[in-house]
């Protein structure tokens, strides 16, 4: 999967600063009294044909930014650039044509089908609408769709609840991918399902995206998963990105504190390596209300210093164009230190 | 739950195929079947409104004909009697039937458009347009409606589509409140979030995703809607406010029983269109309640 990776480098989407608040209502006289910081200030590229991978814990934002890139969601601030069309300044109908080459693939199966119609009406549906196919093709098209996602013919006539998770997920996808899109966020596809279907859902992606040229945004808190159809990484936390990199590279030279506890929480099968060198982190996650001051994970972080509390750090780069970026300077200049020395 | 499906999937060869490859009406269907008060009141009903719906056939006689001696008895010759100017009680019966099922369906019609449309309204779009609709409707339910009919039939000429318009935009609020929080349930699934994400039109959205999943709910709420205005088309024509005579209808038949002589001595005058009421009325009721178990999700 890592072929050629330096020259097909081309960026499909460039998020800049993206932000997304929901506003709490309170008081006697509904007013804002504050706001949930759900994404705070996101940079960062999804490059044609790759598969990036967004983890962190649950509220983190991961979700967020891959509602906001398809369009669920307006974001706050920030501006989401594909192929150097920025999205969030098109008025509704300029905006139509791109909708189709973004799409979603979401993670309750059970949910994300029209229970009232069969298989077929709801593969029909959007390609008819945007004309992506005609009448008398629709038929085929939808055929080639099922073959694809690997269910067989029979099950057009069907409706949604005659199928198990792990075949509506690949309804689902086979939805996503029916209108030619370019780009699909897939919204942790596998954590409602059995973990026997999860790999076979995973290697479909897997397969699919290299078959298609996809480009996939795989957003997820299980590690495997997302380390297994990964090429690069983003690690989330509180609503900024704090680090991001290739997946070889980030699992085994992780430099953000956040990053190793994470790396360091999963279960290792073999009981005598198990708890060696294991980063268990104290306290409880800040509040995406009131966030921590500087950077937010210090009051967490074993190597904080007054430095973090107060300034909040960018993004630099480890090596000289590794690309791998990660936002703790200490840790950074430590190690750079060490090396030195 | 999953790990069931999966074994059925190997032993049926085919997923769950022994019950659900039938469509989802034939599951109503075969669920509502499992209640027996529901299948009677379904009969009945059915039977009635064929009666209703053929009067003119079934009729022995024209309802405003005079036909025989006043406040007759029942008798071979007219079954259930005559009135106090001698028209056959029988025939005028069948034809009431007729007028009060007509303003009973109209009004539910009437009031299910308009409540289906204000709560997708205010449960789709939300925020100023749920505010204004809600507190409306808020309003109209907390009115005393009986006031406000009387009011409203004292200012239109008293008639039977004045009636029917009267109920029909009385009815409305709770099929309103029922289908906003529907709505408001079925923005949130992923499959409309899907839909708004392949960019599909409001239209399909509102219509036929949204819709659809709403219908059994509002069916079930329409049958009691139904007897209600039922209910209130024989109120207001026995206060004079509905049907006008010499129009027969279920409510003004009763009028006569106003009178105490014909409420003790002439009891073929009102027990007759009263246990009428009463019959079309519990029958609709149960046909809704067996309705509502037959399109619960959750019933096997």
């Amino acid at each position: 999967m890592n072929h050629n990776k330096s020259e097909e480098k081309i960026p499909l989407l460039r998020i800049e600063n993206l932000k997304k608040y929901y506003p709490i209502k309170g008081g006697i006289i509904t007013h804002t009294t504050g706001y949930v910081k759900a994404v705070d200030g996101v940079s960062f590229q999804i490059y044609q044909g790759e598969t990036l991978g967004l983890v962190g814990e649950s509220g983190c934002g991961k979700s967020t930014i891959g509602r906001q890139l398809v369009g669920l969601e307006k974001p706050t601030d920030g501006t989401v650039y594909y192929k150097d069309h920025d999205l969030g300044r098109m008025n509704r109908k300029d905006v139509k044509p791109f909708r189709t080459k973004l799409q979603m693939v979401f993670q309750d199966p059970y949910s994300s089908l029209n229970p009232r119609k069969h298989i077929y009406e709801i593969l029909a549906q959007p390609m008819l609408y945007h004309g992506i196919s005609t009448k008398d093709s629709v038929e085929k098209d939808i055929l080639n769709l099922l073959d694809m996602v690997g269910l067989p013919r029979s099950v057009l006539g069907r409706y949604p609840h005659e199928f198990s998770g792990g075949q509506r997920q690949r309804i689902g996808i086979a939805k996503a991918l029916s209108l030619n899109p370019e780009f699909i966020v897939c919204d942790e596809p596998v954590s409602a399902l059995d973990v026997s279907i999860q790999a076979q859902i995973l290697n479909l992606l897997r397969s699919l995206q290299k078959e298609l040229g996809l480009t996939l945004l795989f957003v997820g808190h299980g590690l495997g998963a997302v380390n297994y159809v990964s090429d690069r990484i983003a690690v989330m936390y509180l609503g900024k990105i704090v680090e991001m990199g290739e997946a070889k590279e980030l699992f085994r030279n992780p430099v953000h504190p956040y990053t190793k506890a994470l790396l360091s929480a999963v279960p290792v099968p073999d009981p005598d390596e198990r708890e060696e060198g294991k980063k268990i982190l104290m306290g409880e996650v800040g509040s995406s209300i009131d966030p921590p001051s500087g950077c937010r994970f210090h009051p967490r972080c074993p190597y904080a210093t007054e430095i973090c509390r107060q300034r909040e750090p960018g993004m630099q780069e480890t090596a000289p164009g590794s690309g791998h970026l990660a936002a703790c300077p200490i840790v950074m200049t430590e190690e750079s230190r060490r090396e030195e020395a | 739950m999953k790990k069931e499906k999966e074994k059925n999937l190997t032993e049926h060869g085919m997923p769950g195929k022994d019950i659900t490859s039938e469509s989802y009406l034939q599951t109503v269907f075969r669920r509502f079947k499992k209640h027996k008060l529901g299948m009677v009141s379904l009969v009945v009903f059915i039977v009635l409104g064929l009666a209703a719906l053929f009067a003119p056939v079934l009729a022995p006689y024209d309802p405003n004909e005079i036909a025989g001696s006043f406040s007759g008895a029942p008798c071979r010759e007219f079954l259930l009697g005559t009135d106090q100017i001698g028209r056959d009680v029988l025939s005028r019966l069948l034809y009431a039937m007729r007028i009060s099922l007509l303003v009973g369906i109209m009004a539910t019609l009437i009031s299910t458009v308009i409540g289906v449309v204000l709560g997708l309204v205010a449960g789709y779009f939300g925020g100023a347009a749920d505010m204004v609709i809600m507190r409306f409707t808020d309003m109209v339910m907390s009115f005393p409606y009986i006031l406000l009919v009387l009011v409203a039939a004292a200012i239109f000429k008293p008639g039977l589509w004045s009636i029917i318009l009267i109920l029909g935009f009385v009815d409305w609020p709770g099929i309103a409140r029922l289908v906003r929080g529907n709505v408001l349930n079925l923005r949130e699934t992923n499959f409309i979030k899907g839909n708004l994400v392949a960019g599909m039109s409001l239209k399909h959205i509102l219509f036929s995703e949204i819709l659809p999943n709403t219908v059994a709910p509002i069916l079930v709420y329409a049958t009691s809607v139904l007897a209600l205005s039922m209910l209130d088309e024989a109120a207001l024509s026995f206060l004079g406010m509905g049907v006008q005579p010499p129009t027969a209808s279920l409510g003004n038949m009763l009028n006569g029983a106003e009178s105490l002589t014909v409420l003790t001595k002439q009891p073929w005058l009102w027990v007759p269109p009263g246990l009428l009421i009463v019959i079309l009325v519990m029958a609709i009721n149960f046909i809704g309640d067996a309705l509502r178990d037959a399109v619960d999700p959750n019933s096997k």
